[in-house]
């Protein structure tokens, strides 16, 4: 049985807007084990992003407790245990991808040499050997998400948090990075909790879907999806995977989030 | 496909020819020949340019046209001070309208669909310049303006070639001296203060407010404390110079530590970066652009400020000194080769700003290529 390393009990969290407080989490309670893909899928308004932002310690919880690899996620953040990847790449415009890559590093004093293999052979990961001296907007929006990506690697952490990290992108590109995301993960076995809106991305990619639903942010279902490890795209038409999807689905809509 | 481009600028500047024919000669000392050869030159290039000529080939006739036209024009002006005739102005106007077309054909006539290339960029604005001096001359020389009232550039040419030692001196004195360490002393603090308010908020409270007031103060009102504070010397017009350049710097500084988004410094988070390491890396390059534009507010403010500033009380030099006593002794050509001095070296210290604001900055969107 793999370790737990994110687990997470009875969380809650509300905002004090200037329309009164905001429920964006209600009793959440969830385990994580060691090298698996789980998705938090749900609705805007479903708090999934709060809930990742809180692992990884960028929201403070009001309630209830989260450890992240054993530890409390302030120091969990310190440790490095974890790389993030965002909605939009976030590369800074005035460093090149190499230098991008490479800032967390010079942030943790590393010295160079550990720095030039580490940039070396994560942009080898995501492909983009190349495109070293290239500045980030001299690249496709494609191309600039795998920079984040091979950056979050960087920090060679135990685990990557996905906040929708595709969703900016077209369907055929977004198709293509799943495949890649996939054979990463299988090669590197890292812990994956992975953002989306995506049915068919989040059935695709995890070995676990956490169905959440809104108003107030909350668990709906778990559902396990273990389609075997070197998963293609044509996946999608297997009977097994369109059961899943139907799964997830019907959980959406008891969620109550098809309601207007 | 017709032998003939109409445009314009060349039927305006046949017809201005003609025109001008009716009231030969031009000035007193031009006699009836020169006029001649003037409204043959203007008809020349005017003609030429409605034929279809290759781009080199029509912008050489223009060159030549115009500016050979405006330079007997300008010759025919020697000892005849106000006696030019309508002729004379509407042959001036017919080769200030020949220089228009040049302008129009280098600028890539709006129908080629380019704005023509890197060397336009310079020879167009130049061109434009030239001109405005050109008629300057003309026309105040032709017409007889008073001296007083505006003098012609060629007079303020002179001057400045002839006094270059007492220029050199004021501009010792006012740039090299006041403006300069005022300058960098004001726009550091600025910045410094900036980075220490960014760092601890209250000390942004109270600040920010006494700053405003400041700088609302009336430079001319501060002036002359400053001159009773730190003595007659360039120092009191530094003084001015810093506090005018202070807020302006703090300012746009405090806006620009704050441009950087709240995605980018979520991800420093994600790193267990320290507020230094988040400044360093991240906050201070985006609050580049801001600050790179306090630099070129702050570059224009400070020339401003010391030269008035000499107006209360200084040692006797500097660009503000002489032009506050010149305009008392008349010397008004004094007056404008200082203000020529002045607007060279603004534009130069803007321009040099704005070019390391380009390599600095090169990532912004305004500047990505």
């Amino acid at each position: 049985m793999p370790e737990t390393v994110i687990s997470a009990q009875n969380l809650d969290l509300t905002f004090e807007t200037n329309d009164g407080p905001v429920h964006a989490l209600k009793d959440i309670t969830l385990d994580i084990a060691e090298g698996e893909f789980v998705s938090l899928i749900g609705p805007s308004g479903c708090g999934k992003t709060t809930l990742l932002r809180v692992i990884a310690d960028l929201e403070t919880p009001t309630g209830g407790t989260v450890s992240v690899n054993g530890m409390t996620p302030d120091e969990a953040r310190l440790a490095r245990a974890y790389g993030y990847v965002f909605q939009q790449s976030a590369l800074l415009p005035w460093r090149t991808i190499e230098e991008n890559v490479a800032l967390p590093l010079e942030v943790m004093g590393l010295d160079k040499a550990t720095r030039n293999q580490r940039i070396v052979s994560n942009l080898e990961l995501v492909n983009l050997t190349g495109f070293e001296k290239k500045f980030p907007w001299q690249l496709s929006g494609g191309m600039q998400q795998r920079a984040s990506i091979a950056r979050a690697l960087a920090v060679e952490p135990a685990m990557l948090l996905m906040d929708e990290p595709f969703g900016a992108l077209d369907e055929i590109v977004r198709d293509h990075l799943n495949e890649q995301l996939l054979k990463l993960w299988a090669k590197t076995k890292k812990t994956v909790v992975f953002v989306t809106h995506s049915i068919p991305e989040a059935v695709f990619l995890s070995t676990k879907i956490v169905v959440m639903s809104p108003r107030p942010g909350r668990i709906h279902e778990i559902i396990d999806c273990n389609l075997g490890t070197d998963r293609a795209l044509d996946i999608r038409e297997t009977p097994e995977f369109l059961r899943i999807a139907h799964q997830v689905r019907e959980g959406l809509k008891a969620g109550h989030s098809y309601d207007e | 496909m017709s032998v003939f481009r109409p445009n314009w600028q060349a039927l305006m500047s046949l017809l201005a020819t003609l025109y001008s024919l009716t009231a030969v000669p031009f000035t007193d000392s031009m006699g009836s020949g020169t006029p001649l050869i003037v409204v043959a030159i203007l008809l020349a290039g005017a003609l030429a340019s409605m034929l279809r000529l290759s781009f080199a080939l029509e912008a050489a006739v223009l060159t030549l046209a115009s500016f050979g036209a405006a330079a007997v024009l300008i010759g025919g002006l020697a000892d005849a001070f106000g006696t030019a005739s309508r002729g004379y102005f509407a042959a001036l106007g017919a080769a200030w309208l020949l220089g228009w077309r040049l302008v129009t054909v280098l600028s890539g006539d709006g129908s080629r669909g380019s704005d023509g290339g890197g060397g336009t960029a310079i020879i167009v604005p130049a061109l434009f310049g030239l001109w405005v001096v050109i008629l300057w001359e003309c026309i105040v020389r032709g017409a007889g303006v008073p001296f007083v009232l505006l003098p012609p550039p060629s007079a303020i040419g002179l001057k400045i070639t002839n006094s270059t030692s007492i220029l050199a001196a004021d501009f010792k004195q006012t740039v090299l001296k006041a403006v300069l360490f005022g300058y960098v002393v004001g726009s550091l603090t600025g910045f410094l203060v900036a980075i220490l308010a960014d760092r601890f908020r209250f000390f942004a409270n109270g600040l920010l407010p006494i700053g405003n007031m400041v700088s609302a103060l009336p430079m001319i009102g501060i002036a002359p404390v400053m001159v009773i504070w730190f003595g007659f010397d360039w120092q009191s017009k530094a003084a001015v110079v810093i506090v005018m350049t202070f807020f302006p710097m703090l300012v746009n500084t405090l806006a620009g530590l704050a441009a950087s988004s709240d995605m980018e410094r979520d991800l420093m988070r994600t790193y267990g970066a320290t507020h230094w390491q988040v400044l360093l890396k991240l906050r201070l390059q985006a609050a580049m652009p801001f600050i790179f534009n306090a630099l070129k507010i702050n570059s224009t403010l400070a020339l401003i400020g010391a030269i008035v500033a000499e107006f209360f009380g200084t040692p006797i030099v500097g660009m503000g000194f002489r032009i506050s006593t010149e305009v008392g002794r008349m010397n008004l050509d004094m007056v404008w080769a200082e203000i020529a001095m002045a607007a060279i070296v603004g534009s130069l210290f803007y321009g040099a700003l704005a070019l390391l604001e380009r390599s600095v900055t090169f990532w912004h969107p305004s500047y990505r290529r």
